[in-house]
């Protein structure tokens, strides 16, 4: 399990917590998210551009 | 005056002061401008000064902008944490919150209570939709915070004109497909104010919908739900305009129309001026180059700045949507608007105007220098365009191609 991080605004997508107020459940793959996912906070940065930070 | 230490790059230490503070206060202050014009008609029996709100956003406020002049000052970045964190600036946009209630409210009972002539009653209603576009640019400024609390006041401000959908369309569509053909609030060189809105307000509703309606499908329920954030602000305006209905009367029910519409209109104005014709190109990949900061319009201008929450500074704005008011900066050439909001709204009215003083300032952009095939064109306007600014060694319009798609997702 591993976190991924927006590069703009600081948001964390957690792959063990997932996002519940998204509707991406606990364990929810940072790759298993859609195509299209932009960061929930910001929406200026795409999935492409999350950094994985652990 | 509260001042901000920090220390630079190159290990200089800086102080900054804020020589706005105290003056943004008047984003507070501004949208109870209706109560002025009552309080003189009150004094004076003259109807005409119930207008006086009108007067203030289009001449006064255009006048404002022209003889104050604009201010390119920045907080030095090594400041901009503080400056964030400074507890003062948020307090200004919660305060405001209740006083577009107040505006509202206030204005409709007064209107709805005195006997005044039919067109004095309709321009009342016109200046509380004046100052509840105000209520959706403070719902724009909460509405990009992560906090709880700034989430929940902006459903509860945006429940004023009836504009639930705006945050979530703005925030999670607009900032996403700002400048390019897919975005219904990005103008087109050659659309009207008045063909945009046909495409505007109707176009982000549905995209707002569908952006809470596919959250909501993920969670495992369906959009007509209770935790649909649109559907609760909705609620809550439903609360408010039927409480107003069955306290005045039937009467409230021209006047809402009336003010709801006007209020969306501030914000049609505002977004149609903010990203005209600009155009983000796209990569090998297909993919839109990344927002920058000649993607949209900015203004200086104080007066407008200071009653706006510092809108006006819009590439940096969407550069970093989470960036608050106060923090916000001028940069050097990027494309600028030839007055503050207000003024450019009452040159958006008047299309030929518009396209007159606005066309020649797209063409001239560093980064176009006169390509049409890096702007946001109409498709039904492009032949005209091209057969008016094309330059021989561009390509010729292809229907269909890039920019011809007509967006409204």
């Amino acid at each position: 399990m591993s976190q991924y991080r927006c590069p703009e605004c600081g948001y964390i997508y957690d792959e063990e917590l997932g996002d519940g107020f998204e509707g991406f459940a606990p364990g929810t793959p940072f790759a298993d998210l859609p195509s299209e996912f932009a960061c929930p906070d910001c929406s200026v940065r795409d999935k492409e551009d999350f950094e994985k930070v652990s | 005056m509260k001042g901000y230490t920090g220390t630079l790059k190159s290990g200089e230490a800086v102080y900054y002061q804020d020589k706005k503070r105290l003056l943004w206060s008047l984003s507070v202050i501004y949208p109870l401008q209706p109560f002025i014009g009552i309080w003189l008609y009150t004094k004076t029996g003259v109807e005409a000064w119930l207008l006086l709100p009108i007067g203030l956003s289009y001449i006064l406020a255009p006048l404002l902008d022209w003889l104050l002049g604009e201010d390119e000052n920045n907080p030095p970045e090594a400041v901009v944490l503080q400056l964030d964190a400074d507890r003062y600036y948020r307090w200004l946009t919660y305060t405001v919150v209740p006083i577009h209630f107040v505006s509202l409210i206030g204005v409709a009972w007064w209107a709805g209570t005195h006997a005044i002539s039919t067109w004095a009653f309709l321009g009342l209603a016109v200046i509380a939709g004046l100052a509840s576009g105000l209520g959706i640019n403070t719902g724009h400024e909460l509405g990009h915070k992560k906090s709880r609390l700034e989430r929940t006041l902006t459903k509860i401000v945006l429940a004023v004109p009836v504009y639930g959908h705006f945050w979530i369309e703005h925030n999670r569509g607009h900032h996403r497909d700002v400048a390019t053909p897919d975005d219904p609030a990005s103008a087109r060189m050659g659309e009207s104010i008045f063909k945009f809105a046909m495409r505007e307000i109707p176009g982000a509703f549905r995209r707002g919908w569908q952006i809470e309606k596919d959250r909501l499908e993920r969670r495992g329920t369906t959009a007509w739900n209770t935790n649909n954030q649109i559907l609760q602000s909705m609620a809550l305006s439903l609360v408010l305009q039927l409480g107003l209905v069955i306290a005045l009367g039937l009467q409230m029910i021209p006047f809402l129309l009336v003010h709801n519409v006007m209020a969306w209109w501030q914000l049609t104005s505002a977004n149609y001026v903010e990203h005209y014709g600009l155009l983000r190109e796209k990569d090998a990949n297909g993919r839109y180059e990344r927002c920058q900061q000649h993607h949209s319009w900015n203004s200086n201008h104080i007066f407008s700045n200071l009653v706006l929450f510092h809108l006006e500074r819009h590439s940096d704005h969407h550069a970093h949507p989470l960036r608050r008011y106060q923090s916000l900066r001028h940069f050097e050439k990027v494309p600028a608007l030839p007055s503050g909001y207000f003024g450019s709204y009452l040159l958006a009215y008047v299309p030929w105007l518009w396209y007159r003083v606005m066309d020649k300032r797209l063409l001239q952009l560093a980064h176009i220098d006169g390509d049409l095939n890096k702007i946001n064109i109409d498709p039904e306007k492009r032949q005209k365009i091209y057969a008016k600014y094309g330059r021989p060694d561009q390509l010729q319009p292809v229907v269909g191609q890039n920019n011809s798609t007509d967006g409204a997702a």
